[in-house]
C-alpha cells in the first residue's frame, strides 16, 4: 500500500517574476517527501484554483513580492470555496508587511511566512495543519 | 612581477611560519572553521603573499586606468575627477507621485534619475487590463501613454538630467515615449542621456518580465541599437544585468559569467543583423549587484572589466577602445537585506557601497533599510543616499584609483573568479550561446542550485545572517511603511479611459496598423513605435500588436 | 457512490478526488472502479514520450489545442519521476500547459513515481480508467522515456508517440531502445534546427531494421511545436492510427491483452498483500521460519501450505 503523500501547489500569482523563494520552497517541500506541483509565473487566481482542483492538492502555497497580495490571495481562497475545496490549506509568503497579515488571515489565508522564515518552519506547519484524508 | 630569489625566500619563510608559529597556535586554538570559502565556493587561504600571484604580468593583467584591459578602471582619473552618479531607483503609484519623488531626490543632491515601472507597464499591459488589477503602481510607476510620461518628467529638463529606465520587453515603447516628451520640451534626441535596461535574456533566466519569444525580442533590441546609434547617440541602449541573476540566488562568479555570456549573445545578434561592432558596442552598459563579501565583490567587478575587454577585442575584433570598456551601474543587494532588525541593513548597504566604489562603479543605487518589508519611505531613501555621500566625501577611498590593487588576496581572488567565469562561458558557448542555454533551462538550474545551497547553509547555521539566524531579538511590527493606496489603480484606469476617448482614435488606429505591417517585415520598428506613441497609442495597445505578430514566450521550468 | 456520480457529470473536483483515492488505494477505491468499469473503453489513449528537452509538454499542449478545436474532450496525465531520496517530487509540466487550465474540456493531472515499484503504473492505469469513464475522448499520458516503469506505463497506450530533437548528442540513442520498438508515430521536434534531416534518416534506418509485423507505416513527422508547425499532421496521424487499430481489430486485441495483464497483476498483488497481512504481520510467520532454520521443515512445503490456505 502506498501511503498518502502531501500534495502542494506552489504558485506564483500575479505579474511578479521573483521566483527565487517559490523555487526554494518547492525544493524544500520535495526534500521533505511531498509532491510539489509548480505553477510557473503569472498565474491568475482562476488558473491557480483550476490547477489546485484538478491536482487535488492539500495545500496551495503562494509567493508574491509585488505588493498585490491583498488583492490576489483572498481571491484564491474565495474561488477554492466556490469549487467546494475549502479544506485546502492556503499559505502566503513573500514581502508582506506585518500590518497586512490580520487582513489576509481574516480572508482565509491560514498562515503568512515573511522573508527570513526557515523552510523547516513551513514544512512543520504544513505537516501539522494539512487536512486529514 | 617578482624576483625569483625573493620568491624563494618568501616561500621558505612561509613554510617555516606554518610549521612554527601557526602550528603552535593551532595546537592550542582551532580556527573558527575547517574550510574558509567565499560565496562562489573559492577556498580562502590563511594568508596571501606574492607566492599566489607570481604569474601576474602587471601590464598584461592590470595595466593603467583607462587603458586595456581596464582591470583598474575605465577612466584615467576615476573618482579624482568626479564621483560616480548617485542614482536612486524610484517610482511608485502615479506619474504625479513619482515626479514629486524625483524632484525631491534631485533637490537632495542626487545626480541622475532611475525610473521604476509597475509590473503591468513592464509586461506591456495597460492599467485597464484584467491581469493588471492589484498591481497598478505597486512596484513602480504606472505608465500607459505619453500623457503619463509627460507628467512623470514635468519640470525636469531632459537635456540636463540623465535618466535610467528599468524596462526590458517593452523598452522600445518607453524609450519612444521619452524621446516624444523631450520633443515637447524642445529637446532633440541627440541631447538625451540615459539608459534603458533592455536586457531580455536575464528576464527569461532570472527576473520574469518577458513578453515575446527570444527571436523577436532580440530583433527589437538590435532595432534599438541601430536606431540610437543614428539618432540618440548618447543613450546607453542596454544595461546587461547581473543584478537580477544574483538576486535570484547565483554566486558572484556566476553573476559575472552569465552576464557576460548574455552580453556576448547581444553582440552576436547585432553583428548578425548587420551592425558594425564599433558602431554600437560603446553604448553597451552593464549592471551588477554588490553583496557583503567585500573583497570578493571588488574582485568580481575587476574581473568583469578585464574579461569583457578581452572578449570585445579578441573575440569580436572591436577596434575602438570604447567598445572594450565595461561601464557599469551597481545596486546594493536587495536579497541581503533582512526583515529582522532592519536598521542593520544600513550597515550592510554601507559595506556594499564600499564594494561598488572600490570596484570602480560608474553609478550606484543604494537600497533603503526597509526594502525587505515594503517600498522605501522618504526618510530611509535619504539615509541610503547619505551612505553614498559619506563614502564619497568622508572615507578617503576615492582619492586614489583602484586602491585594493596589489593586495595579494584581491589579485588572487580576481584570478580565481576569472577562471570560474571562463569555465561557465565556455560551457554556455558549447550549448550554443546564452539564448540556447536559457532555452534548455541550464542557466536557470545553475542559479536555482546555488540559491537552494545557500538557503540550506543559512538554515544549518553554517552561514550567519546577523539578526536572522543569530543574535535575534523580539521585535515589534514596524510602523510607518509606505503603502500604495488601492485608489491609485482606479484613478489610473479612469485617466486612461478618459484619454482613450479624447485622443484622435483614427490616427491611433492607422499608426497601429502600420506598425503591425512593419512587424511582419524585417524593418526597424523604432520609427513606427515612435509614431504611435506620439498620437497617444497606449503601451498595451502597441505591445498587443507585436504580441499578435511575435507570439508570447513560454518559460522553461527546470527545478 | 456519490463521488462517482458527480465525476460522471463532469465535476472536476470529484474526478480529482477519485484519482487520489485510487492512487492512495483508499478503501473506496475498489467500489469506485467497479462502478466505473462498465463505462470505460471509449477513450483513445495516447502515450507521448521522449528525452528531457525534446519539447514533449509543448507538443502535448499544441496537440490538445488542436483536438479541442475539433470539439474533443482531452485529459492529460503528466508523469514525472520522484526524488529517489525523499520520495518527494516537483511536477513542473503544468507550466507549459497553463493556458489549458481554464478550458472546461481539458483536465490535467500530474503523477509522480512515489519511489515504489509498480506504484505509478497502477496509479496511472486507474487514472486512465476514471477519465475514460468520465467521457474524455482522448487521454494523453506524457512521460520522459527513461526507466522501465515508464516504458511499462507507455505500453498501455493505444497510440504511442515518440518525440525526439536534433542535437541531443547521440540522437537516437537518447531514446530508450524499448520505446523505439513500441512507437507508433515518430516526431522530430524543433525541426528548424540543424541536423533534423539526419535524425529522420537515422530513425528510418532503425525502424527499417525492426521489420514490419503489421501494416502500420510508422510515420516519421517533423514539427516545430513552439510555432505550431506540423501539429495538424501529428493529430491526423493519431486519428489514422486509431482507425487502423479499429479496422485491423488490433485495438480489441490489445485491450483484451491488457485486461489479462491487469487481472493477473491484481491477483498477484492481492495475494501478496493477503499473505503479508495474514502471515507476516499477524500470523505465525516467524515461528515457521524458525522451523526452517532448525531444518524441521523446508521452504517448499511451507509455501505450498501458505498458498493452500490463501486460496481456500
Amino acid at each position: 500500500m502506498s501511503e498518502k503523500q502531501i500534495r502542494v501547489l506552489v504558485a506564483k500569482p500575479g505579474l511578479d517574476g521573483h521566483d527565487r523563494g517559490a523555487k526554494v520552497i518547492a525544493r524544500a517541500l520535495r526534500d521533505a517527501g511531498m509532491e510539489v506541483i509548480y505553477s510557473g509565473l503569472r498565474q491568475t487566481p482562476e488558473q491557480i484554483v483550476a490547477a489546485a482542483v484538478q491536482e487535488d492538492v492539500d495545500v496551495v502555497a503562494m509567493s508574491l513580492l509585488s505588493g498585490a497580495h491583498n488583492h490576489l490571495f483572498p481571491k484564491v481562497v474565495k474561488l477554492l470555496a466556490e469549487e467546494g475545496s475549502e479544506d485546502v490549506l492556503v499559505l502566503g509568503g513573500g514581502v508582506i508587511p506585518d500590518a497586512d497579515i490580520p487582513y489576509l488571515k481574516e480572508n482565509g489565508i491560514a498562515e503568512v511566512f515573511t522573508p527570513g522564515t526557515p523552510t523547516g518552519k513551513v514544512i512543520e506547519y504544513i505537516k501539522n495543519n494539512v487536512r486529514q484524508a | 612581477m617578482y624576483d625569483k630569489e625573493k620568491l624563494k625566500e618568501i616561500s621558505l619563510s612561509k613554510e617555516e611560519w606554518e610549521k612554527g608559529q601557526v602550528a603552535k597556535t593551532l595546537s592550542r586554538f582551532k580556527e573558527r572553521k575547517e574550510n574558509f570559502e567565499t560565496t562562489s565556493g573559492i577556498t580562502v587561504e590563511r594568508l596571501y603573499t606574492p607566492l599566489e600571484n607570481q604569474d601576474t604580468d602587471y601590464m598584461k593583467d592590470l595595466g593603467m586606468p583607462g587603458e586595456y584591459p581596464y582591470t583598474r578602471g575605465v577612466q584615467p582619473t576615476m573618482y579624482r575627477g568626479r564621483f560616480w552618479t548617485m542614482r536612486q531607483y524610484a517610482g511608485f503609484a502615479t506619474a504625479e507621485d513619482s515626479n514629486k519623488r524625483y524632484r525631491y531626490l534631485l533637490d537632495q543632491g542626487q545626480t541622475g534619475l532611475s525610473v521604476a515601472f509597475d509590473l503591468p507597464t513592464q509586461i506591456g499591459y495597460d492599467s485597464d487590463a484584467e491581469i493588471a488589477q492589484g498591481e497598478i503602481g505597486k512596484v513602480g510607476v504606472a505608465i500607459d501613454t505619453l500623457q503619463d510620461m509627460e507628467t512623470l518628467f514635468n519640470q525636469i529638463p531632459l537635456d540636463k538630467v540623465s535618466t535610467s529606465m528599468t524596462i526590458n520587453a517593452p523598452a522600445s515603447v518607453l524609450l519612444a515615449m521619452y524621446i516624444a516628451v523631450a520633443e515637447k520640451q524642445g529637446v532633440t534626441p541627440d541631447k538625451l542621456q540615459g539608459t534603458i535596461q533592455n536586457d531580455i535574456l536575464k528576464e527569461y533566466a532570472a527576473r520574469g518580465t518577458y513578453i515575446y519569444p527570444p527571436e523577436p525580442s532580440m530583433r527589437l533590441i538590435t532595432n534599438i541599437f541601430e536606431f540610437c546609434s543614428k539618432n540618440v547617440p548618447n543613450w546607453n541602449t542596454i544595461s546587461i544585468s547581473g543584478y537580477h541573476i544574483r538576486e535570484a540566488g547565483s554566486t558572484a562568479a556566476q553573476e559575472v559569467a552569465f552576464t557576460l555570456a548574455d552580453g556576448i549573445a547581444y553582440v552576436d545578434a547585432a553583428i548578425k543583423a548587420g551592425l558594425d561592432v564599433d558602431g554600437f558596442a560603446g553604448r553597451l552598459s552593464f549592471f551588477f549587484n554588490a553583496h557583503n563579501d567585500l573583497l570578493e565583490e571588488v574582485a568580481k567587478f575587476r574581473v568583469a572589466r578585464r574579461l569583457w575587454a578581452k572578449i570585445m577585442r579578441e573575440r569580436f575584433g572591436a577596434k575602438n577602445p570604447r567598445s572594450w570598456m565595461l561601464r557599469f551601474h551597481t545596486q546594493t543587494g536587495g536579497s541581503t537585506l533582512t526583515a529582522q532588525q532592519p536598521e542593520n541593513n544600513i550597515v550592510r548597504v554601507a559595506i556594499q557601497t564600499l564594494a561598488a566604489v572600490l570596484g570602480g562603479t560608474q553609478s550606484l543605487h543604494t537600497n533603503s533599510k526597509d526594502e525587505a518589508l515594503a517600498l522605501p519611505s522618504e526618510e530611509s531613501v535619504r539615509i541610503a543616499l547619505r551612505t553614498q555621500q559619506i563614502v564619497a566625501y568622508e572615507s578617503g577611498v576615492c582619492d586614489t584609483i583602484d586602491p585594493l590593487a596589489g593586495s595579494y588576496y584581491v589579485e588572487s581572488l580576481t584570478n580565481e573568479i576569472e577562471k570560474k567565469a571562463l569555465e561557465y562561458i565556455e560551457k554556455i558557448d558549447a550549448l550554443g550561446g546564452a539564448a540556447k542555454a536559457i532555452e534548455q533551462g541550464y542557466i536557470q538550474k545553475e542559479i536555482a542550485d546555488s540559491s537552494y545551497a545557500y538557503q540550506k547553509e543559512v538554515e544549518a547555521n553554517e552561514r550567519i545572517v546577523v539578526g536572522m539566524n543569530k543574535f535575534q531579538v523580539e521585535e515589534k511590527p514596524i510602523e510607518g511603511l509606505l503603502r500604495v493606496d488601492p485608489s491609485v489603480g482606479e484613478a489610473q484606469v479612469k485617466k486612461l479611459k478618459a484619454l482613450k476617448e479624447s485622443r484622435d482614435n483614427v490616427a491611433v488606429k492607422s499608426k497601429l496598423s502600420v506598425l503591425r505591417e512593419a512587424a511582419k517585415t524585417d524593418a526597424n520598428l523604432m520609427p513606427y513605435i515612435l509614431d504611435a506613441v506620439r498620437v497617444y497609442a497606449s503601451e498595451g495597445e502597441i505591445c498587443d500588436v507585436m504580441r499578435e505578430i511575435f507570439g508570447e514566450y513560454r518559460p522553461v521550468e527546470i527545478l | 457512490m456519490e463521488l462517482v456520480q458527480k465525476a460522471l457529470k463532469g465535476n472536476r473536483r470529484a474526478i480529482a478526488r477519485l484519482i487520489s483515492i485510487t492512487e492512495n488505494e483508499e478503501k473506496e477505491a475498489v467500489t469506485a472502479l467497479r462502478e466505473m468499469f462498465p463505462l470505460t473503453g471509449k477513450a483513445h489513449i495516447v502515450g507521448i514520450t521522449g528525452p528531457p528537452g525534446s519539447g514533449k509538454s509543448t507538443m502535448t499542449d499544441k496537440l490538445v489545442k488542436e483536438l479541442r478545436k475539433r470539439g474533443k474532450k482531452v485529459a492529460i496525465l503528466a508523469v514525472d519521476p520522484a526524488s529517489p531520496f525523499s520520495g518527494g517530487a516537483i511536477l513542473g509540466d503544468r507550466v507549459r500547459m497553463s493556458d489549458l487550465n481554464l478550458d472546461e474540456g481539458v483536465y490535467i493531472r500530474s503523477l509522480s513515481t512515489r519511489g515504489k515499484l509498480g506504484g505509478l503504473s497502477k496509479a496511472t492505469h486507474y487514472a486512465v480508467k476514471i477519465l475514460d469513464a468520465c467521457g474524455f475522448d482522448y487521454i494523453f499520458i506524457e512521460t520522459v522515456g527513461v526507466g522501465q516503469s515508464e516504458v511499462d506505463i507507455i505500453k498501455t497506450a493505444d497510440s504511442i508517440l515518440v518525440v525526439t530533437v536534433p542535437g541531443l548528442g547521440d540522437d537516437i540513442q537518447a531514446i530508450k531502445a524499448g520505446i523505439l520498438e513500441i512507437g507508433d508515430i515518430f516526431i522530430v521536434n524543433k525541426a528548424d534546427r540543424d541536423g533534423a534531416n539526419r535524425v529522420v534518416i537515422e530513425l528510418e534506418m532503425m525502424l527499417g531494421l525492426n521489420a514490419e509485423k503489421d501494416e502500420w507505416d510508422h510515420p516519421i513527422l517533423m514539427t516545430v511545436a513552439s510555432e505550431n508547425k506540423g501539429i495538424i499532421e501529428v493529430v491526423e496521424s493519431v486519428i489514422r492510427h486509431k482507425e487502423h487499430l479499429d479496422k485491423t481489430g488490433l485495438l480489441g486485441k490489445r485491450r483484451r491483452e491488457r485486461l489479462e495483464t491487469e487481472v493477473l497483476e491484481l491477483v498477484v498483488q492481492n495475494m501478496a498483500r493477503y499473505v503479508n497481512e495474514k502471515f507476516v504481520k499477524g500470523g505465525s510467520f516467524q515461528e515457521e521460519i524458525d522451523k526452517l532454520v532448525r531444518k524441521e521443515n523446508d521452504p517448499y512445503t511451507l509455501v505450498q501450505s501458505i498458498l493452500a490456505d490463501t486460496v481456500k
